[in-house]
């Protein structure tokens, strides 16, 4: 449990509101964020089962389901547009409500005041009010699949004039409306947890904690907030013009001359196109709000089980930045295929193709990290593998959207369902999953058990494989992606046993996840007692009890001597060497 | 902005802190500062996209703005004269000069309910034509977080001895002042 065990009477709040429900504990909004993760991840998941579902059996009934949804599986059988809505919510879902929950919110907040050696964040009150906003945002999310004509139904992209008329679609009336209002209220929360982040990493540092000595978590979370920050604003901007359209009858996305049923619609002058150069200058970099952290978890994980530090350390934090930085001006190799000049398309191709090698010596340094190396396979380090497979995969389809030439032939078939679901799928997937074996020993004081962790990895790297390998040629066969049915096209038809495939292994790709919750909770209160270092690492929250109590050091604030990974070193008789022990005879160390 | 407000928890291990170079406070505004500046950024790419188009047809300048303008700026300058003051001791006038800069700011918030009535007036609506639209949304948002800024002046007549916080919503304001004229000018100049 969450309890702190030896509690500061002045600041430790009593009564349970306030400490598990309202609380201003980092810990335990970390959990909060977590946990709210994992149910929206529940649900989200069980939109994509049932889409694999039509795909696998299209036009099956389905009687059991016409009783959760009597409208979008009227009769038993699924409408086309409640299969849109599927789409765009599984989206939305999985990109905002569970990585962004699960990496930032609770990662974020867990993490950052015990790796930096604070007693809490920056802002604990803001915090508070930054889950409690995403709490509704979540809710509002969840509330549009039960109003009138459901869901949104638009893509989680949003595109207009799909998700600008509302008489477009059965999704773009109420649906999309409080779609724009959840992202919203999503964006204020993910704006204060950033704010916070960012103010806690810089100035809440313990003492002897330079910015060098960070961890490569904290440095990816806190290039992933800064990222966000600069980057949703301009989404917000766009969806204010977006709910304008919508509802007073401004044209800033619509074009004159537009017809629904036999009615013209007033608006005039207006450019989608807009809409896809706002929404994607926030929506590539938010591919990398994603996935910084979880490599950056992947990279702290890395040399506590090879017993050596991590390869090419200032070299991959400067790959970081870079990426970052190339991230902001990519935006238009999402739009090959909207009719843009290709002297612009070739500026994005070349500036994506830039990002490919900070991405490599990324990669490459994972692996070297890997050679020579003392491998401990603990489940953690199985995840973190898995990720560094996935980021290898899923980078080399990477480079065929990213250039003009090849992407215009691919473009939205199932080839990017493929890629992206590598990236902002898998790598955050295998890194949240790794992470989450790594510290849960930290959070609650116990083991997950590893019998357990060990078939959930191998189940779940298989499945996943299975599921997102195939469509990648499927996708170059020209399978498009959003189609409610495939078995209309003659030349999809070779594709049919490919696509029940899939289906099939995202089934069991599904149902291992089930099997890593059972284990979280079944671990939570039953599994084996953790001391404060099972995995002897050596970054700082390993000094920390396990859990910490509520002003995580007792006492004193720990002063850190050294970097975070002082493995094998040739002098000490330990392997390792804890941020926090003084440097034999005195020496005060370098950067190091 | 509760932002402000909540301090960490940190008695007692004031020995092994080290003391960063900016504020927690100030970091954290000018990071939300950044934000308001890419919100608008947004807003000035849409606004130079549409503004191609052949039905962006100007609408007239409200003649008000330019009395607003200036109540804007006498509003910055009362600011900084009470921060001057706070700085010296002066509590008592300082708070005088709050209470000045925040009437001129709500006289400006008025003027600018005050232009959208004389573009009323000619028949130009929100839907009218694309830069009547980026008119009214445009001095909405910045209306909007002018707004909060009153708030946070109000909190300051309530509070008048926390320096620190006038230091604050000093530099907030004046953003908010700097960014209407910035407005101003690609809205009707250029």
């Amino acid at each position: 449990m969450l309890t702190a065990p030896e509690i500061d009477p002045v600041h430790a709040p009593t009564g349970f509101i306030r400490r598990y429900i309202f609380s201003t504990d980092h810990k335990v909004i970390g959990m909060q964020y977590l946990l709210t993760a994992m149910f929206m991840a529940l649900v989200a998941g069980a939109l994509a089962m049932l889409m694999r579902l039509q795909l696998a059996w299209p036009g099956q009934k389905w009687p059991l389901l016409a009783r959760i949804f009597p409208d979008g599986m009227a009769g038993g059988v699924m409408k086309p547009e409640f299969y849109l809505s599927l789409i765009t919510m599984h989206g939305t879902l999985m990109v905002f409500f569970v990585i962004s929950f699960a990496l930032l919110g609770g990662f974020g907040n867990f993490l950052i005041p015990l790796q930096i050696g604070a007693r809490d964040m920056a802002y604990p009150f803001l915090n508070m009010l930054s889950y409690w906003t995403a709490v509704p945002a979540s809710l509002i999310m969840l509330a549009s699949f039960f109003v009138e004509g459901g869901a949104a139904s638009a893509g989680w992209t949003s595109y207009p004039p799909l998700s600008a008329v509302r008489e477009a679609v059965p999704g773009s009336q109420w649906g999309q409306t409080l779609w724009i209002l959840g992202m919203a209220i999503f964006i204020a929360s993910f704006t204060m947890g950033g704010l916070n982040f960012v103010v806690t990493i810089l100035n809440e540092r313990t003492k002897g904690m330079t910015m060098m000595r960070l961890p490569m978590t904290i440095w990816t979370l806190f290039i992933a907030s800064a990222l966000g920050l600069l980057a949703f604003p301009p989404l917000t901007a766009a969806a204010i013009l977006l709910l304008f359209d919508r509802h007073f009858g401004t044209s800033f996305y619509l074009p004159a001359g537009m017809f629904f049923g036999n009615k013209l619609l007033p608006h005039a002058g207006g450019t989608p196109l807009l809409w896809q150069h706002l929404f994607w200058f926030l929506g590539h970099p938010e591919v990398y709000v994603l996935l910084l952290p979880a490599l950056g978890v992947v990279l702290d994980i890395l040399p506590a089980f090879t017993r050596k530090p991590i390869f090419g350390h200032r070299m991959t934090m400067y790959s970081l930045w870079t990426i970052a930085v190339l991230s902001m001006i990519v935006w238009g190799h999402h739009m090959y295929v909207s009719g843009m000049s290709p002297y612009v398309g070739e500026f994005f191709a070349i500036g994506t193709m830039a990002i490919t090698l900070p991405s490599a010596i990324i990669g490459m340094n994972m692996i070297a990290s890997l050679w020579g190396g003392t491998l401990r396979f603990r489940t953690p380090m199985l995840f973190a593998i898995g990720a560094i497979s996935l980021f290898g995969t899923g980078g080399l389809g990477g480079i065929f959207l990213g250039n003009a030439t090849s992407d215009i032939h691919l473009h939205d078939t199932y080839f990017v369902v493929g890629h992206f679901h590598y990236m902002i799928g898998g790598v955050t997937l295998f890194g949240l999953l790794a992470g989450v074996y790594y510290w849960f020993p930290k959070m609650f004081g116990r083991m997950l058990n590893e019998s357990w962790g060990k078939v959930h990895f191998w189940v779940t790297l298989v499945g996943f494989y299975s599921v997102f390998f195939g469509m990648h040629f499927i996708g170059l066969g020209g399978q498009p992606r959003r189609y409610y049915d495939f078995t209309k096209f003659e030349f999809l038809k070779p594709f049919t046993e490919m696509n029940l495939f899939i289906s099939i292994a995202a089934f069991v790709l599904g149902a291992a996840q089930l099997l890593f919750l059972l284990n979280f909770f079944w671990s939570w209160f039953r599994g084996t007692k953790a001391d404060s270092n099972p995995w002897q690492a050596a970054t700082l929250e390993w000094s920390a009890a396990s859990p910490p109590p509520h002003d995580n050091w007792g006492e004193k604030l720990p002063v850190v001597h050294r970097w975070p990974y002082d493995y094998s070193l040739p002098e000490a008789t330990e392997d390792y060497a804890p941020q926090i022990a003084a440097p034999a005879g005195g020496r005060s160390g370098s950067w190091r | 902005m509760a932002l402000m407000q909540e301090e960490v928890i940190r008695a007692g291990d004031s020995e092994s802190q080290w003391s960063p170079a900016l504020d927690n406070r100030l970091v954290g505004l000018w990071a939300f500062l950044a934000t308001v500046a890419m919100l608008f950024a947004g807003f000035t790419s849409a606004v130079l996209v549409r503004r191609t188009s052949p039905d962006w047809q100007p609408i007239p300048l409200p003649g008000i703005l330019w009395m607003n303008t200036i109540l804007l700026i006498a509003s910055s300058m009362a600011l900084e004269r009470a921060r001057a003051l706070a700085g010296q001791e002066r509590p008592r006038e300082a708070r005088g000069w709050v209470l000045a800069a925040a009437l001129l700011g709500f006289l400006f918030l008025s003027g600018q309910v005050g232009a959208w009535q004389q573009l009323r007036a000619l028949g130009i609506f929100l839907p009218s034509n694309p830069h009547s639209s980026f008119f009214y949304i445009l001095t909405g948002v910045h209306g909007a977080h002018l707004l909060g800024g009153l708030f946070g002046l109000g909190y300051l007549l309530v509070r008048p001895r926390r320096a620190a916080a006038l230091n604050l919503w000093a530099t907030y304001w004046h953003f908010l002042g700097g960014l209407w004229l910035y407005l101003f000018v690609m809205l009707f100049v250029v």
